[in-house]
């Protein structure tokens, strides 16, 4: 058994693997199929101030190796969620991060400033693809992701993550300005703007017309864009998108990534988590690394 | 979780029953609920289908039709194979007593919507009185089955081929309108079928349950993806909080 633990800035996990957020809801449906504790952290729902309904279905559509979702942020808000959903979640032995959302800059302070020091860190949402307001409106240009970065910092008193969009030409650009803007680590990616259409009615599956696409299809995008950022900037890496197997999760690590997220996955397999996290101590066993740690980064360019 | 397919066969071309040897699935199964099956091949995610009965708390018999790649998939599947299914999830119906114990149980189904309420007519308290909708005689199934559960069965098909010629809605206005008492009705199959028994059951005071379905994804109601808008303004999801609502509660034009 290799030492799985990882450092995010300042917090330590027990392993690199996390959830997606809004793949993993509040915990509660995935907890009967596994202990939470299992998990280096758990990533929350999106949460904004206030509640959201989100978009109307059909929300979901099947696509080659993946999919596309247009759920567009429900949540009951983060009021609800500190009342109902936090104590239980506490008694797991994993560490909480919070998705932050809203449709403004204040409404992302506000949400920051409610849940305070309650949770173990943020995550910044400035990538949703589904939303008209806010989401990756506010993710996709560098001045606006440092002036967000830093004023959503400034209201955070936990550790704050900043969830890139891959929908940009260049995702440094976007990595250096969090980077200014004073976040303490990056994660990516979120997906990738898409559509899929019905050929018998000739529409688009999604009421919304187009959604963000993750499941396998996306990996190698993913892989390339923490490749990227990795050697961008110094900040600590989640890396995300399409991870199914442990195999899947090393490729990541070897690009840069310190840690990893496991989102659409667990949507067919309810396991996908733990499979993935077995499977990282499965390769680090085998090849003799004693920790994860030794992996990160050590990608070897042709 | 890995289930032995016990039994396959073909109802008509492109209908497929099958029975999945599941102990753990059937000793838990409530009529209403469904289960989430990986169908293989490049179905990436999986496919949600309604348990049509479970048996001896060991097997679980679900019905399907072919509409694209994931039930074509799982269509080739051969007795014997294991498959991955979850289950049962979702909320079931409530098959408690009615408050007013006089009036018939009426259950209405339409086309592959028919399924459930197989099971349903055996665990009620006593026995309904059913109506099966189909395009035509071609389309019909299980007809017979539901004859040795109910205490009456009404088939109608869109062209007459077989039973009353017109729709299940017309039988049940018929039947409210000769003076028959109707404590509770159960309905699942096409949503404009649904949304006029749901209309009929409020304007006749009328409790009513219907299955509603959405297109899925974890099944289990972490991902959020299938959601139903209520009267109330709320989203609610299909896998979790339903399939089964009150029909009162469904904006069907939400």
């Amino acid at each position: 058994m290799a030492d799985l633990r990882v450092n995010i800035a300042g917090v330590e996990w027990k392993n690199p693997v996390t959830t997606g957020s809004g793949t993993f809801g509040f915990g509660r449906e995935y907890a009967e199929y596994f202990d939470l504790s299992e998990l280096g952290a758990v990533c929350l729902k999106a949460l904004s101030a206030k509640p959201r309904l989100g978009n109307r279905s059909p929300r979901i559509a099947e696509v080659n190796d993946g999919i596309l979702n247009s759920v567009g942020l429900q949540n009951p808000g983060a009021t609800h969620f500190l009342e109902n959903e936090l104590e239980w979640l506490r008694k797991f032995d994993t560490k909480l991060i919070a998705n932050l959302c809203g449709s403004a800059v204040e409404d992302y302070v506000e949400v920051a400033e409610m849940l305070g020091d309650k949770l173990d860190m943020f995550e910044l949402n400035i990538s949703c693809p589904n939303v008209k307001e806010g989401g990756m409106a506010f993710g996709t240009s560098p001045k606006m992701v440092e002036e967000i970065t830093s004023k959503v910092k400034a209201a955070s008193k936990v550790p704050l993550i900043v969830k890139l969009s891959p929908n940009v030409t260049d995702i440094t650009e976007i990595a250096k300005a969090a980077e200014a803007g004073g976040a303490d680590a990056l994660s990516l990616i979120n997906t990738l703007l898409g559509m899929k259409i019905d050929i018998k009615t000739r529409r688009p599956v999604l009421k919304n017309n187009t959604g963000g696409l993750s499941g396998p299809a996306v990996m190698p995008v993913a892989v390339r864009m923490v490749h990227q950022v990795r050697g961008a900037v110094k900040l600590p890496i989640i890396g995300m998108g399409g991870i199914t197997t442990g195999e899947d999760a090393i490729e990541f690590l070897l690009a840069g990534a310190d840690a990893v997220a496991v989102g659409t996955a667990g949507i067919v397999d309810p396991y996908a988590w733990i499979k993935v996290r077995n499977g990282i101590n499965d390769y680090l066993d085998q090849n003799g690394y004693k920790s994860v740690r030794e992996i990160v980064g050590t990608l070897e360019l042709n | 979780m890995l289930c032995k397919l016990s039994y396959k066969n073909e109802l008509r071309p492109g209908l497929f029953n099958f029975i999945i040897d599941c102990p753990e699935i059937a000793a838990k199964a409530k009529p209403g609920q469904f289960i989430h099956a990986l169908c293989g091949g490049s179905a990436y995610l999986r496919r949600p289908i309604s348990i049509c009965d479970a048996v001896d708390n060991r097997f679980v018999r679900f019905i399907f039709e072919v509409r694209g790649k994931g039930t074509a998939e799982l269509s080739k599947a051969e007795p014997g194979q294991m498959l991955d299914i979850l289950g049962p999830l979702g909320n079931g119906f409530d098959v408690s007593a009615p408050e007013s114990a006089d009036g018939d149980i009426l259950l209405i189904g339409g086309g592959i919507g028919i399924f459930p309420l197989l099971m349903l007519a055996k665990r009620l308290p006593k026995k309904p009185a059913v109506m099966l909708g189909f395009r035509d005689k071609e389309n019909a199934v299980m007809i017979r089955e539901f004859s040795n559960v109910a205490e009456t069965v009404y088939v109608a098909s869109d062209d007459g081929s077989i039973g009353c010629k017109g729709f299940v809605t017309d039988m049940l206005k018929s039947k409210i309108a000769s003076g028959a008492k109707i404590s509770r009705i159960y309905t699942c199959g096409p949503v404009p079928m649904m949304r006029i028994v749901t209309d009929i059951a409020k304007e006749n005071g009328i409790d009513c349950q219907i299955s509603m379905e959405e297109r899925m994804g974890c099944g289990i109601g972490a991902c959020v993806t299938c959601t139903c808008a209520m009267t109330d303004g709320s989203k609610k999801r299909v896998c979790k909080d339903g399939p089964v609502f009150s029909g009162a509660e469904v904006d069907f034009d939400g």
